[in-house]
Protein backbone atom coordinates (compact mmCIF):
# COMPACT_ATOMS: atom_id res chain seq x y z
CA UNK A 1 0.00 0.00 0.00
CA UNK A 2 1.56 3.21 -0.85
CA UNK A 3 1.64 6.28 1.67
CA UNK A 4 -0.85 9.36 1.89
CA UNK A 5 1.48 12.31 0.56
CA UNK A 6 2.05 14.61 3.25
CA UNK A 7 0.96 18.57 1.95
CA UNK A 8 3.76 20.78 2.48
CA UNK A 9 3.34 24.61 1.48
CA UNK A 10 7.07 25.57 0.23
CA UNK A 11 6.49 29.84 0.78
CA UNK A 12 7.95 31.74 -2.22
CA UNK A 13 9.14 35.77 -1.70
CA UNK A 14 10.31 37.81 -3.90
CA UNK A 15 14.26 36.77 -3.85
CA UNK A 16 13.57 33.16 -3.24
CA UNK A 17 15.49 30.70 -5.20
CA UNK A 18 15.64 27.67 -3.75
CA UNK A 19 11.59 27.40 -3.68
CA UNK A 20 11.33 24.64 -6.98
CA UNK A 21 14.31 22.92 -5.46
CA UNK A 22 12.59 22.12 -2.25
CA UNK A 23 9.40 21.20 -3.86
CA UNK A 24 10.95 18.79 -6.61
CA UNK A 25 12.61 17.27 -3.37
CA UNK A 26 9.68 16.70 -1.60
CA UNK A 27 7.49 15.90 -4.39
CA UNK A 28 10.57 13.18 -5.65
CA UNK A 29 10.26 11.57 -1.97
CA UNK A 30 6.81 11.30 -2.02
CA UNK A 31 5.47 14.38 -0.80
CA UNK A 32 2.62 17.34 -1.91
CA UNK A 33 4.32 20.07 -2.44
CA UNK A 34 2.47 23.48 -2.78
CA UNK A 35 4.26 26.84 -3.31
CA UNK A 36 2.39 29.48 -1.58
CA UNK A 37 3.02 33.18 -2.27
CA UNK A 38 4.25 35.84 0.15
CA UNK A 39 1.16 37.63 -0.24
CA UNK A 40 -0.92 35.35 0.66
CA UNK A 41 -2.87 36.31 3.96
CA UNK A 42 -3.71 32.32 4.76
CA UNK A 43 -1.66 28.58 4.40
CA UNK A 44 -3.93 26.03 1.80
CA UNK A 45 -4.91 23.10 4.57
CA UNK A 46 -1.20 21.60 4.56
CA UNK A 47 0.64 19.54 7.34
CA UNK A 48 4.04 21.65 7.17
CA UNK A 49 5.44 24.85 5.80
CA UNK A 50 9.01 25.00 4.32
CA UNK A 51 10.40 28.50 4.51
CA UNK A 52 13.36 28.22 1.39
CA UNK A 53 16.63 29.21 0.39
CA UNK A 54 17.42 32.35 -1.28
CA UNK A 55 17.69 36.07 -0.99
CA UNK A 56 13.82 37.31 0.16
CA UNK A 57 13.17 41.25 -0.42
CA UNK A 58 16.97 41.37 -1.25
CA UNK A 59 18.05 40.69 1.93
CA UNK A 60 17.61 44.49 2.98
CA UNK A 61 18.39 45.88 5.83
CA UNK A 62 19.10 42.50 7.59
CA UNK A 63 18.77 38.80 5.93
CA UNK A 64 15.00 37.76 7.00
CA UNK A 65 14.33 41.27 8.64
CA UNK A 66 11.35 41.99 5.81
CA UNK A 67 10.11 38.64 4.86
CA UNK A 68 9.12 38.51 8.22
CA UNK A 69 6.28 40.68 7.73
CA UNK A 70 5.24 39.48 4.70
CA UNK A 71 1.25 38.39 4.79
CA UNK A 72 2.24 34.57 4.75
CA UNK A 73 4.73 34.79 7.63
CA UNK A 74 1.27 36.06 9.63
CA UNK A 75 -0.11 32.70 8.94
CA UNK A 76 2.94 30.85 9.41
CA UNK A 77 3.24 32.07 12.72
CA UNK A 78 -0.32 31.19 13.49
CA UNK A 79 0.51 27.73 12.18
CA UNK A 80 3.93 26.79 14.27
CA UNK A 81 1.91 28.52 17.19
CA UNK A 82 -1.22 25.39 16.62
CA UNK A 83 1.87 22.85 16.66
CA UNK A 84 2.22 23.16 13.15
CA UNK A 85 5.92 21.85 11.44
CA UNK A 86 7.97 24.14 10.54
CA UNK A 87 11.44 23.55 8.35
CA UNK A 88 13.43 27.05 7.37
CA UNK A 89 16.41 25.99 5.12
CA UNK A 90 18.84 28.96 4.91
CA UNK A 91 17.24 31.93 4.27
CA UNK A 92 14.04 30.23 6.09
CA UNK A 93 16.29 30.14 8.71
CA UNK A 94 17.13 33.21 8.68
CA UNK A 95 13.69 34.47 8.59
CA UNK A 96 12.29 32.15 11.59
CA UNK A 97 15.07 33.85 13.52
CA UNK A 98 14.12 37.48 12.74
CA UNK A 99 10.42 36.52 13.22
CA UNK A 100 10.96 35.64 16.95
CA UNK A 101 10.26 31.63 16.10
CA UNK A 102 13.96 30.25 16.56
CA UNK A 103 15.85 31.80 19.25
CA UNK A 104 19.17 33.70 18.01
CA UNK A 105 20.43 35.44 14.80
CA UNK A 106 22.48 34.47 11.66
CA UNK A 107 25.34 37.23 10.75
CA UNK A 108 27.57 37.56 7.90
CA UNK A 109 30.22 34.45 7.97
CA UNK A 110 32.88 35.53 10.04
CA UNK A 111 35.57 34.90 6.62
CA UNK A 112 33.26 37.60 5.09
CA UNK A 113 33.17 35.18 2.32
CA UNK A 114 30.08 33.61 0.58
CA UNK A 115 30.92 29.89 0.96
CA UNK A 116 29.58 26.80 -1.13
CA UNK A 117 30.53 23.42 -0.62
CA UNK A 118 29.29 20.16 0.55
CA UNK A 119 29.64 20.12 4.80
CA UNK A 120 29.73 17.08 6.94
CA UNK A 121 27.45 17.80 9.71
CA UNK A 122 26.77 15.97 12.79
CA UNK A 123 23.36 15.00 13.96
CA UNK A 124 23.11 15.64 17.85
CA UNK A 125 19.84 14.68 17.83
CA UNK A 126 17.85 12.07 16.62
CA UNK A 127 14.64 12.47 18.38
CA UNK A 128 13.61 15.16 16.79
CA UNK A 129 10.23 15.78 14.35
CA UNK A 130 13.32 16.41 11.41
CA UNK A 131 16.19 13.79 12.12
CA UNK A 132 14.25 11.09 13.05
CA UNK A 133 15.29 9.12 10.45
CA UNK A 134 19.31 9.53 11.00
CA UNK A 135 21.09 7.47 13.27
CA UNK A 136 22.91 8.95 16.81
CA UNK A 137 25.60 10.66 15.65
CA UNK A 138 25.59 10.15 12.19
CA UNK A 139 27.59 12.83 9.88
CA UNK A 140 25.22 14.23 6.64
CA UNK A 141 27.58 15.08 3.87
CA UNK A 142 24.89 18.30 2.84
CA UNK A 143 25.77 21.66 0.68
CA UNK A 144 25.86 25.27 2.14
CA UNK A 145 26.06 28.71 0.28
CA UNK A 146 25.36 31.35 1.82
CA UNK A 147 26.78 34.28 2.59
CA UNK A 148 25.41 35.17 6.21
CA UNK A 149 25.30 31.58 8.05
CA UNK A 150 27.08 32.68 11.30
CA UNK A 151 25.15 31.97 13.96
CA UNK A 152 24.83 33.80 17.30
CA UNK A 153 23.15 31.99 19.98
CA UNK A 154 21.14 33.72 22.98
CA UNK A 155 23.07 33.49 26.45
CA UNK A 156 20.25 30.63 26.98
CA UNK A 157 20.21 28.70 24.59
CA UNK A 158 19.48 25.48 25.80
CA UNK A 159 21.76 22.45 24.45
CA UNK A 160 18.92 20.37 23.70
CA UNK A 161 18.28 22.48 21.39
CA UNK A 162 21.29 22.27 19.28
CA UNK A 163 20.03 19.76 16.50
CA UNK A 164 22.82 20.24 13.87
CA UNK A 165 26.55 20.90 14.28
CA UNK A 166 29.09 21.51 11.20
CA UNK A 167 31.73 18.53 12.07
CA UNK A 168 35.11 19.43 13.87
CA UNK A 169 37.23 21.53 11.67
CA UNK A 170 34.84 22.22 9.41
CA UNK A 171 32.74 25.03 10.44
CA UNK A 172 32.44 27.45 7.15
CA UNK A 173 31.09 30.16 8.44
CA UNK A 174 32.46 31.07 12.41
CA UNK A 175 28.93 29.72 13.95
CA UNK A 176 29.22 29.75 17.59
CA UNK A 177 29.68 26.30 19.15
CA UNK A 178 29.91 25.05 15.44
CA UNK A 179 25.76 25.37 15.25
CA UNK A 180 24.08 24.19 12.11
CA UNK A 181 20.77 23.75 13.11
CA UNK A 182 18.25 24.96 15.86
CA UNK A 183 14.71 24.05 16.90
CA UNK A 184 12.43 25.74 18.83
CA UNK A 185 12.15 24.34 22.44
CA UNK A 186 8.16 22.97 21.24
CA UNK A 187 10.26 20.81 18.95
CA UNK A 188 7.72 21.90 15.56
CA UNK A 189 9.92 24.48 13.86
CA UNK A 190 13.26 23.85 12.92
CA UNK A 191 16.05 26.20 10.74
CA UNK A 192 19.71 25.12 9.32
CA UNK A 193 22.27 26.34 7.03
CA UNK A 194 22.81 23.70 4.83
CA UNK A 195 20.45 23.02 2.38
CA UNK A 196 19.38 19.19 2.42
CA UNK A 197 16.97 19.76 -0.75
CA UNK A 198 19.89 19.84 -2.52
CA UNK A 199 21.04 16.58 -1.60
CA UNK A 200 18.77 13.99 -1.80
CA UNK A 201 19.95 12.39 -4.99
CA UNK A 202 23.34 10.56 -4.42
CA UNK A 203 24.06 10.95 -8.32
CA UNK A 204 24.42 14.61 -7.59
CA UNK A 205 26.95 14.01 -4.54
CA UNK A 206 24.75 13.10 -1.18
CA UNK A 207 21.63 11.92 -0.63
CA UNK A 208 22.20 12.53 2.71
CA UNK A 209 19.92 15.59 3.00
CA UNK A 210 16.63 13.09 2.28
CA UNK A 211 16.82 12.03 5.43
CA UNK A 212 16.15 14.91 7.19
CA UNK A 213 13.07 16.09 4.74
CA UNK A 214 11.50 12.16 4.75
CA UNK A 215 11.75 13.35 8.64
CA UNK A 216 10.02 15.95 8.09
CA UNK A 217 7.47 13.90 6.09
CA UNK A 218 7.00 11.34 8.53
CA UNK A 219 6.23 13.62 11.36
CA UNK A 220 3.43 15.15 8.40
CA UNK A 221 1.97 12.48 7.89
CA UNK A 222 1.59 11.38 11.58
CA UNK A 223 -0.07 14.97 12.12
CA UNK A 224 -2.27 14.57 8.87
CA UNK A 225 -3.77 10.89 9.97
CA UNK A 226 -4.55 12.51 13.83
CA UNK A 227 -6.24 14.88 12.22
CA UNK A 228 -8.27 12.20 9.85
CA UNK B 1 10.86 66.11 11.25
CA UNK B 2 14.11 64.78 9.96
CA UNK B 3 15.56 62.29 11.89
CA UNK B 4 18.77 59.69 11.61
CA UNK B 5 19.25 56.51 13.32
CA UNK B 6 22.38 54.94 14.03
CA UNK B 7 22.28 51.21 14.65
CA UNK B 8 26.18 49.30 16.12
CA UNK B 9 26.68 45.97 16.59
CA UNK B 10 26.71 45.18 19.95
CA UNK B 11 30.01 45.44 21.92
CA UNK B 12 31.39 41.97 21.70
CA UNK B 13 29.52 40.66 18.83
CA UNK B 14 31.68 39.57 16.39
CA UNK B 15 31.96 42.30 13.59
CA UNK B 16 33.95 40.60 10.24
CA UNK B 17 33.08 44.02 8.69
CA UNK B 18 34.69 46.22 11.27
CA UNK B 19 37.75 44.01 10.95
CA UNK B 20 38.25 43.95 7.21
CA UNK B 21 38.08 47.37 7.63
CA UNK B 22 40.66 47.99 10.34
CA UNK B 23 43.03 45.69 8.54
CA UNK B 24 42.81 48.18 5.11
CA UNK B 25 43.09 51.00 7.50
CA UNK B 26 46.38 49.49 9.08
CA UNK B 27 47.69 48.63 5.38
CA UNK B 28 46.97 51.83 4.20
CA UNK B 29 49.45 53.05 7.01
CA UNK B 30 46.71 54.39 9.68
CA UNK B 31 46.94 53.66 13.13
CA UNK B 32 43.27 52.65 14.12
CA UNK B 33 41.62 49.93 16.28
CA UNK B 34 38.52 48.70 17.08
CA UNK B 35 36.71 49.86 14.41
CA UNK B 36 33.17 48.54 13.98
CA UNK B 37 30.82 49.06 10.92
CA UNK B 38 27.18 49.92 11.87
CA UNK B 39 24.28 51.11 9.98
CA UNK B 40 22.54 54.87 8.67
CA UNK B 41 18.88 55.16 8.22
CA UNK B 42 18.15 58.90 7.58
CA UNK B 43 14.60 59.36 7.58
CA UNK B 44 11.03 61.44 7.52
CA UNK B 45 8.83 61.28 10.31
CA UNK B 46 5.45 62.92 10.65
CA UNK B 47 5.86 63.79 14.51
CA UNK B 48 4.15 67.40 16.39
CA UNK B 49 7.56 66.93 18.30
CA UNK B 50 10.96 66.01 18.77
CA UNK B 51 9.95 63.49 21.87
CA UNK B 52 6.90 61.95 20.19
CA UNK B 53 9.08 61.54 16.87
CA UNK B 54 11.63 59.95 19.05
CA UNK B 55 9.13 58.08 20.55
CA UNK B 56 7.85 56.52 17.60
CA UNK B 57 11.53 56.00 15.76
CA UNK B 58 12.06 53.49 19.34
CA UNK B 59 9.02 51.36 18.34
CA UNK B 60 10.61 51.37 14.81
CA UNK B 61 14.09 50.08 16.03
CA UNK B 62 12.26 47.57 18.21
CA UNK B 63 10.16 46.11 15.72
CA UNK B 64 12.43 46.32 12.59
CA UNK B 65 15.43 48.34 12.18
CA UNK B 66 17.92 46.83 14.90
CA UNK B 67 17.65 43.48 16.59
CA UNK B 68 18.06 43.86 20.28
CA UNK B 69 20.20 40.58 20.14
CA UNK B 70 23.28 41.87 18.45
CA UNK B 71 22.92 45.63 17.98
CA UNK B 72 22.00 48.64 19.67
CA UNK B 73 20.47 52.08 18.44
CA UNK B 74 21.05 55.63 18.52
CA UNK B 75 18.23 58.28 17.61
CA UNK B 76 19.23 61.80 16.32
CA UNK B 77 16.06 64.09 15.99
CA UNK B 78 17.01 67.50 14.19
CA UNK B 79 15.22 70.07 16.26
Amino acid sequence: MSEVAPRIAVLVFPGSNDDRDAAWALTALGGDARLVWHAEEELPEVDAVVLPGGFSYGDYLRCGAIARFSPAMQAVTAFAADGGLVLGICNGFQILCEAGLLPGVLRPNASLEFVCMDVPVRVERTDTKFTSRCKPGQELVIPVKHGEGCYHAPADLDDEQIVLRYARGANPNGSERDIAGVVNADGNVLGLMPHPEHAVDPLLGSGDGALVLASLMDAARERLYARA
Amino acid sequence: MRATVLVRPKAGILDPQGEAVESSLRQLGFLVDEARVGRVIDLDVDAATADEARGEIERMCERLLANPLIESYEIEVAE
